[in-house]
This record gives C-alpha cells, sequence and structure tokens, in this order.
C-alpha cells in the first residue's frame, strides 16, 4: 500500500521467489505468503480500511498465511498499540504490545548487530527505523533482542521483526521466509 | 585525507557502547524508504497537520506560510517558528519534516536541534548563501533536496542528500515544471546507460555530476536515494502523473489547504498516489472535490520571482 515494498521486492526474488503488490482484496487469490513492509503504519491501515482489505488480510494470515512484518507490518499486527493514532486499529493477531516510534524520533534511528535464534554464523546487521519499541510479549515466541528488549519474534507461521532486513543487504531472514512459502505448495 | 562522497559512506554516525550506530546514511536514506509510495503534506497549523494525518499522509512539512503565500507576499522567506514546529512535531505521530534556507547550515543545526525529522534545503525560501549548499554529511538527521536535472540531483547527493524531490515551481498548482524536472532526471539516468567509464567521466564534466554518485546511477539505473516529486501537484491526477513518470512518492505544497475541500482532496490524492495505475480509481475518487487551487501560467511568473532558479 505505501512504504519500502520495492526493497522487499528485491530481497525476495534475490532469494528465488516470484512477487506481487497487494493493494486489493483481490491481489491476496492464491498468495504462498505475504510481506508486510515498513512505512507509516497509520497509513497503511487506513488505505487498508478504505479498500476493504483489513478482514481478508486478518483471515488470511489467521489461515496460516506466512508471513514476514517489518516495522509497520509488525504494529500493524499487534494486540496492543500505544502512541498511535486516537483510533489506530490493529489486527491483533501477534500478543504483543508495541509503542510506536518507542526508541525516539529519526535522529534516534540506529543499526545495531543483532543475535538471532535460528540463523547460522555471525551476527545480523539490523537497521532500526523510527522502530517500534516491544513493551509486553505474551504467547509469541521471542528470537532475538537488543538492550533486554524484543526486536523479533515469532507466531506460528508470523515472523515480525522491529528492524529492516530489507535495507541489510543480508538476505537470511528472507531466504528462510521463501523456504517457509515454498512448504506451503 | 579525501572526504568519501559515496554514497555508502558512514562516516558520520556515532558509536555507542551496546554496538548502535547512530545516524549513519543507511538509516538516514532508510527513512525516504519508508515514505515511499506515500503523499508528504504541507502544513501550517496543528489542525491542518492532524488532518494530513488523518488523510493518511505519510509526512507532513511543517512551514508558517505555504508556498503560494511565501510567493504572493515576497520579502525574506526564512525557516519557520521553533515554536510552530514543535506544536506540529506534538500533534501527530507520523515524521515530520521542516524547511531550512539553502546554505544556512545553522537554521539546519536549530531543526535537528528540535528534533526534527527530515530537512528540507528548499528553494522556496530565501537562499542564504548563493554559491554553496550544506554540507549535510556532518548530519545525524536526514535531508531531501530539489533538483532539475541529473547534475543537480548527483550534486545535492554527494554533498549529503539522503533524497531528492523535483523542483517544480511550488505554489503555483501547475505542474508543468515538475514534470519537466522529472523527465530530466529519467532521460539523464536513459542516457548513462551503454556508457564506459571514459564517457561516464566526460558526461559527469558535461553537466556537473560527481563521477562516483553518477557511476552509482548508471549501476542502478536511477537515482541512488529515494526520489519524490514536487512543486505544483493540485490534483489526484497530477500526483499519479507523477507516479507513472517514475517518482516514488509526492508532496503537495499549496495544493491541498489552498482548496475548497482539504481533506476531501487530501484523501483522494493519497489514494491516487497508492493506485497511480488504476485510471478508475483515480477517476472515483476525483470526483466532486471541489475547486483546486487557482494556479498560475508559468511564462506570467517574473523571471526573477521563479523559485527553482535558486540552488547551483
Amino acid at each position: 500500500m505505501q512504504g519500502a515494498f520495492a526493497e522487499h521486492i528485491k530481497a525476495l526474488e534475490a532469494a528465488g521467489a516470484r512477487t506481487r503488490l497487494v493493494r486489493s482484496r483481490e491481489d491476496l487469490d492464491g498468495l504462498d505468503g505475504i510481506v508486510l513492509p515498513g512505512g507509516e503504519s497509520t497509513t497503511m491501515t487506513m488505505l487498508m480500511e478504505r479498500v476493504g482489505m483489513l478482514a481478508p488480510l486478518r483471515q488470511a494470515i489467521e489461515r496460516g498465511l506466512p508471513t514476514l512484518a517489518t516495522c509497520a507490518g509488525m504494529i500493524v499486527l499487534a494486540r496492543e498499540i500505544t502512541d498511535g493514532m486516537a483510533d489506530q486499529k490493529g489486527l491483533d493477531l501477534l500478543d504483543i504490545a508495541v509503542r510506536r516510534n518507542g526508541y525516539g524520533r529519526q535522529v534516534d534511528s540506529f543499526e545495531a548487530p543483532l543475535q538471532i535464534d535460528g540463523l547460522d554464523g555471525k551476527t545480523f546487521p539490523g537497521v532500526f527505523i523510527r522502530a517500534p519499541l516491544v513493551e509486553r510479549t505474551g504467547d509469541v515466541e521471542v528470537i532475538a533482542r537488543h538492550d533486554g528488549h524484543p526486536v523479533a519474534v515469532r507466531h506460528g507461521r508470523i515472523t515480525a521483526l522491529g528492524f529492516h532486513p530489507e535495507l541489510s543487504g543480508d538476505l537470511r531472514l528472507h531466504r528462510e521466509f521463501v523456504r517457509l512459502a515454498a512448504g506451503q505448495r | 585525507m579525501p572526504r568519501r562522497i559515496s554514497i555508502v559512506a558512514e562516516g558520520n554516525g556515532a558509536r555507542r557502547g551496546n554496538g548502535e550506530v547512530k545516524g549513519s546514511f543507511k538509516v538516514k536514506a532508510g527513512l525516504a524508504q519508508m515514505l515511499k509510495g506515500g503523499v508528504i503534506m504541507d502544513v501550517v497549523t496543528p489542525e491542518h497537520a492532524r488532518l494530513a494525518q488523518d488523510a493518511g499522509a505519510c509526512a507532513v512539512m511543517a512551514l508558517e506560510r505555504v508556498p503560494a503565500d511565501i510567493r504572493k507576499e515576497g520579502g525574506v522567506a526564512r525557516m519557520s517558528d521553533p515554536e510552530l514546529i514543535k506544536s506540529i512535531m506534538a500533534a501527530v505521530t507520523i515524521p515530520v519534516m521542516a524547511k531550512c534556507r539553502i546554505g544556512h547550515f545553522v537554521e539546519a543545526q536549530v531543526l535537528e536541534a528540535l528534533g526534527i525529522d527530515y530537512i528540507d534545503e528548499s528553494e522556496v525560501l530565501t537562499p542564504a548563501d548563493e554559491e554553496n549548499h550544506i554540507d549535510k554529511h556532518p548530519f545525524k538527521v536526514p535531508f531531501v533536496c530539489g533538483c532539475r536535472d541529473l547534475g543537480e540531483a548527483t550534486r545535492r547527493i554527494a554533498e549529503g542528500a539522503a533524497m531528492i524531490r523535483t523542483k517544480g515551481e511550488a505554489g503555483t498548482g501547475n505542474v508543468v515544471e515538475a514534470v519537466r524536472h522529472a523527465r530530466a532526471v529519467s532521460a539523464g539516468i536513459r542516457k548513462l546507460q551503454g556508457m564506459n567509464h571514459a564517457e561516464l567521466v566526460h558526461e559527469a564534466k558535461q553537466i556537473g555530476a560527481p563521477v562516483e554518485v553518477l557511476a552509482e546511477c548508471q549501476k542502478l539505473g536511477r537515482l541512488p536515494v529515494v526520489n519524490f516529486a514536487a512543486g505544483g501537484i493540485a490534483t489526484p491526477a497530477d500526483a499519479a502523473l507523477m507516479m507513472q513518470l517514475g517518482v516514488d512518492g509526492v508532496f503537495v505544497g499549496s495544493g491541498i489547504f489552498k482548496s475548497e475541500d482539504p481533506l476531501k482532496r487530501a484523501r483522494a490524492i493519497v489514494a491516487a498516489t497508492t493506485y497511480f495505475d488504476k485510471p478508475d480509481v483515480i477517476a472515483e475518487v476525483s470526483a466532486g472535490l471541489g475547486e483546486p487551487m487557482r494556479g498560475l501560467e508559468i511564462p506570467a511568473i517574473p523571471k526573477e520571482e521563479l523559485l527553482a532558479a535558486r540552488g547551483w
């Protein structure tokens, strides 16, 4: 709808996937997996609501559609959102509470190396841009932390990240997601 | 040691104990990636800012006067009052940008101190330096700069701009200059395809472009940073036109709040930017929007009042 979709497309195609932009409910048909990219969560949610995409998207993910959510995408999936717009609705698919821009404004955006569970080899370059802060986690598995706060969580076939693997040049998380999606066929 | 001007320059990030690096070029250019496919709206009050956010803007530009009023009232146009900027920052959760004068690095320092998310070093304000733009590398806050062609765009990137926009002709409600500038940038990049390095160096000399940045444009087939359209966009169709010409998103300045029904028009421009390649959607959202801003013919503007000519 809006956000860093072009970088995800590049990363997914480099990982061997075919991609398409999802901008209407019809575009949801026949997907093996979906990426909810970074961007402005208010803008994305509003646009999805206006074109009647929120409910079908929620249903598809609930039924097990593999989902990779980054930054704003993580906010969209969250159960509780603080410091959002007054009536900002999430999809309530992930039992976490997030604070929008919880690390501060743009001047506080940062890069940091991350240790992610299940990823072999060296640390993952975490790129955090006006990132959401995960303040509470419930029924999810935390797979990475930074400064004690969860920055990556998993629940079923959903992986949600507070950072931007699509900007990092490291394809490991995209490859893992493509493998998961390919296994759905 | 010579200054690195590669777009992958990381020199200015501040390293902290926990391995964090703040203010690197990656996070500065990264925020612009998050704005892609979106609309950035000029606002002059906190109420405007909230309206823009409600309409689906991905960021707002905090100003004292929209360009149409700056054009009308004349005089020296400067950075906005920090109090106004702070009140707009407090009113919304989306990123807030603000303008400083070309070359006025202290206005930029002030905006950075306020915690603004993006600085527009803008020809809409009266230039403070007629030769030099701001050296944008040392700042933690990212900058967006205007351009009319590829040479100008690459010079700004070499100075550290993390985002580029067309200049267009701000405050006119006339999209013709934005179209000219967007086409000039893409034609400039198309021309690079197939050139060998010697030819690229010659082209760099012809258009006043730094060779390294031009080589990056050749490799990528586009600018190495996000590229928005700005200056004269007044209707949903204008926004979609710019998107179809290949820009990553649009700025709308005077076009929204100088129109009859700002909320409706703002929502329509957001929709037309998302669905820029769907004429049926653009038709639907364009219906019954009320009067657009009046608009100006470019030849009717005295040459010395053309804003796009500012910047070097």
